[in-house]
C-alpha cells in the first residue's frame, strides 16, 4: 500500500513540471490571435488538424493494431455536414453534429466490419472511402447537376480557436483512455485478441466504441476546417491523403507514445506547410522515403529513438522496445 | 437488342482482359509473397510512361517495348523484395505483423515512385496513336488496339498458367502460396521464390502498363485507379488464386460494361458496392481457399 502511494506521488511529481509547461503553452496559444502575426493562425490551424487526425488514428489503430484507412471518411463526413448545415445553425452545433455523424458512421462500419481480420479490414476501409466519394459525386452530378458546394465562411481566428480546443480535447482523451482500464483492455486486444476475449473482454464492443470515439474528433475537425476552404467537392472532402498522412505521421513519430505521435504530426505538418506549395513533388517524395525508412528501421518511431538514446546516455537500466 | 448485348459483352471482355492481367500480378504478390502491394498501380504507371517515352522519343514499337519493360520490371521487383520486404520478413514477429508492415512499406513506395514520375515526366497527360483503326465485330466497331490488348492479356495469362502448372518453379510457387514456411522446410528456396513472385508481379504490371498506354492517355497519378481495381478483382477471385483473379477480372470487366451501358457514372460505385458486399458476405472470394 505504502509503496503504491509513493509510486503515485512520484508519478504526479513527474507530471507536474511538464504539466505547467503545457498549460503555459496553451495559454500562449489561446492568446495568439490577439498578438501573433496574421498568418500564424492559419498555419497553426492546419497543424492542429493533422494532430487531431493523427491522434485520432492512433486512438483506434495504436492499441488494436488494425490499420484503418477510414480517417478521410470521417473527416470528409464532417466537411460535408458543414457544407450542408453551415448556413442554418451556429458553428458549435454544426461541429458537434459533424462529429456525431462521423461517430454514427463509425458505429455502423465498425459493427459490420471489425470482425474482419488484419488486411481485410484495411482494404475495406479503403474501399469505403472510394465508395462514398464516388457515390456522392454521382449523386451530385445526376441529381443536383453540379459538383461541389459552397461552405459558410468563418473568420480565421474563430477557426483557429475551435481547432485548438478540438486538439486539446483529442489529445487529452487519448491520454486518459491510455491510462484507464478501458485503454488496457484495448491494448490486450491488440496483443492477443483470443486471449482478451477469454478473460472476459467484449472485443467487438471495445473496438467499435473506440472507433466511434476517434471518429468523433475527426468529424469535428472536418466540420471546422471545411469553413476555411469556402468551396468543397467530393474529391477534396474525401481525399485519400487524409487517410495516408496520419498513418505516416504516427509511424514516424512512434505509435506507442502519445508525445511521439503529436511530434510526428507537428514535424510533417510543418514540413508540408513550407514545402508543398513550392516543391510538392519533392515533399511527397521525402514523405514516401521517410515512410519506408520508418517501417524498416524505426519500429518505435522517433519516440523510440529518443527513448533509446536517453536510456543510453543516462545509463538507464532498461529499454522498453 | 442482340447486337447491343454483344456490344456490351465484347466491350466488357476487352476491359476484363486488362483487369485480369492487372489482378494476376497483385495476386502473385499478395497471394504468395503476402505483400499487399498498394503501389501495384505505380508499376503499371511506370510501364505505361516508359512505353510512351520509348515510342515517342526513340520510335520503338509499343509492343516491342515489352522486351525492355517486362524484364526491367522483373529485376526491379526482385531487388525490392530481396532487400526491403526480406528485411521486414526477418524483423516482423508474426505473419500478421508482416502483412501490416509490408503494406505500409508499399504505401511509402507508392509515394516515392509516383513523385519520381512527376519529376521525370511532369503532370501533363500523354498519349500516342497506335493501331487506332476500327475493326468490325458482329456489327459493332471496336478499335484494333483494344483487341490487341485483350489478346496479349489472354496470352500472358495462359503462358503464365502453363508455367505454374508445368514447371518445377511453378510447382514451388504453388507450394509457397499454400504455406510458405512449410514449403521452405521441404527444400524450396523460399527467399528466391517469394522474390520471384514479387518480380513477376511487377513485370505483369509493366506489361499491363504498356497495353494501357496504347488505349488511354497516361500520367503519373493514373496508378491508384488500377491498384483499386486490382484489389477488388483479387478479393473477388479469392486471395491467392491465379485462375480466380483471371475469372474475376473478366467478370468485373463485363459487369462494369453492363453498368456503364445504363449509367456511366455508376460504374465505379458499382465496383465498390460489389467489393464491400463481397468482403462482408464472402471474404474468401469466388475461388478462395
Amino acid at each position: 500500500m505504502i509503496q503504491l502511494s509513493w509510486a503515485s506521488i512520484r508519478a504526479s511529481k513527474s507530471y507536474l513540471i511538464p504539466g505547467i509547461i503545457l498549460l503555459l503553452g496553451l495559454i500562449v496559444l489561446a492568446g495568439l490571435p490577439s498578438f501573433g502575426p496574421k498568418y500564424s493562425v492559419i498555419f497553426l490551424s492546419t497543424i492542429f488538424m493533422y494532430i487531431v487526425l493523427t491522434t485520432g488514428w492512433v486512438m483506434f489503430s495504436g492499441p488494436t493494431r488494425q490499420i484503418s484507412l477510414a480517417t478521410a471518411v470521417f473527416f470528409g463526413i464532417g466537411i460535408y455536414i458543414a457544407a450542408i448545415l453551415g448556413k442554418h445553425m451556429p458553428l458549435l452545433v454544426m461541429v458537434l453534429i459533424g462529429g456525431l455523424a462521423s461517430s454514427v458512421m463509425a458505429l455502423l462500419v465498425g459493427s459490420l466490419t471489425l470482425r474482419l481480420k488484419g488486411v481485410y479490414f484495411t482494404i475495406f476501409t479503403f474501399g469505403l472511402l472510394e465508395l462514398i466519394k464516388n457515390a456522392i459525386n454521382w449523386y451530385e452530378v445526376t441529381f443536383t447537376g453540379t459538383r461541389g458546394r459552397f461552405v459558410v465562411v468563418v473568420d480565421n481566428n474563430t477557426i483557429y480557436l475551435y481547432m485548438l480546443a478540438i486538439t486539446v480535447l483529442t489529445v487529452l482523451t487519448a491520454f486518459l483512455i491510455r491510462r484507464s482500464k478501458y485503454g488496457l483492455a484495448l491494448q490486450s486486444i491488440g496483443e492477443q485478441e483470443e486471449a482478451a476475449a477469454h478473460i472476459g473482454i467484449n472485443v467487438t464492443l471495445m473496438k467499435v466504441s473506440i472507433f466511434a470515439i476517434s471518429a468523433f474528433f475527426m468529424g469535428a475537425a472536418g466540420a471546422v476546417m471545411a469553413t476555411r476552404w469556402t468551396y468543397i467537392d467530393p474529391f477534396m472532402a474525401f481525399n485519400m491523403n487524409y487517410s495516408f498522412t496520419p498513418v505516416l505521421m504516427a509511424i514516424f513519430g512512434g505509435v506507442g507514445q502519445l508525445g511521439g505521435v503529436v511530434s510526428g504530426a507537428i514535424i510533417f505538418a510543418y514540413l508540408e506547410q513550407i514545402l508543398i506549395t513550392k516543391y510538392p513533388f519533392y515533399y511527397m517524395l521525402v514523405f514516401g522515403i521517410v515512410m519506408v525508412v520508418s517501417v524498416l528501421f524505426l519500429p518505435n518511431g522517433l519516440a523510440g529513438v529518443v527513448k533509446n538514446w536517453r536510456a543510453r546516455t543516462t545509463g538507464g537500466r532498461y529499454v522498453r522496445t | 437488342m442482340f447486337v447491343t448485348i454483344l456490344d456490351v459483352g465484347i466491350a466488357g471482355l476487352l476491359m476484363g482482359g486488362l483487369y485480369a492481367l492487372i489482378a494476376m500480378g497483385l495476386s502473385l504478390q499478395y497471394g504468395v509473397a503476402r505483400v499487399l502491394n498498394i503501389g501495384h498501380g505505380e508499376f503499371i504507371m511506370l510501364g505505361a510512361l516508359a512505353t510512351w517515352s520509348l515510342h515517342t522519343v526513340l520510335g520503338i514499337n509499343p509492343l516491342l517495348s515489352l522486351v525492355i519493360c517486362a524484364p526491367a520490371g522483373f529485376v526491379l521487383g526482385y531487388i525490392l523484395h530481396r532487400t526491403m520486404y526480406k528485411r521486414l520478413m526477418v524483423t516482423s514477429a508474426s505473419p500478421g505483423i508482416f502483412e501490416g508492415n509490408s503494406m505500409l512499406a508499399s504505401f511509402g513506395l507508392l509515394f516515392i515512385i509516383q513523385n519520381l514520375a512527376y519529376l521525370i515526366w511532369g503532370t501533363r497527360y500523354k498519349a500516342y496513336s497506335y493501331l487506332a483503326v476500327p475493326v468490325n465485330l458482329g456489327g459493332a466497331l471496336f478499335p484494333a488496339n483494344s483487341l490487341v490488348t485483350l489478346g496479349f492479356s489472354l496470352l500472358i495469362g495462359i503462358v503464365f498458367y502453363i508455367f505454374l502448372v508445368r514447371t518445377r518453379m511453378g510447382k514451388a510457387i504453388r507450394a509457397a502460396a499454400q504455406d510458405a514456411s512449410t514449403a521452405g522446410l521441404m527444400g524450396v528456396n523460399i527467399n528466391v521464390v517469394l522474390a520471384l513472385c514479387f518480380g513477376l508481379g511487377v513485370a505483369m504490371a509493366a506489361c499491363a502498363g504498356m497495353l494501357i498506354s496504347m488505349n488511354y492517355s497516361v500520367f503519373p497519378s493514373m496508378g491508384m485507379e488500377y491498384t483499386v481495381i486490382a484489389i477488388i478483382v483479387v478479393v473477388l477471385g479469392g486471395l491467392g488464386s491465379i485462375p480466380g483473379s483471371f475469372i474475376g477480372g473478366i467478370l468485373l470487366g463485363v459487369l462494369g460494361s453492363i453498368v456503364t451501358y445504363f449509367d456511366a457514372g455508376l460504374a465505379l460505385v458499382a465496383y465498390y458496392v460489389i467489393f464491400i458486399l463481397l468482403l462482408l458476405l464472402k471474404p474468401t472470394g469466388l475461388m478462395g481457399k
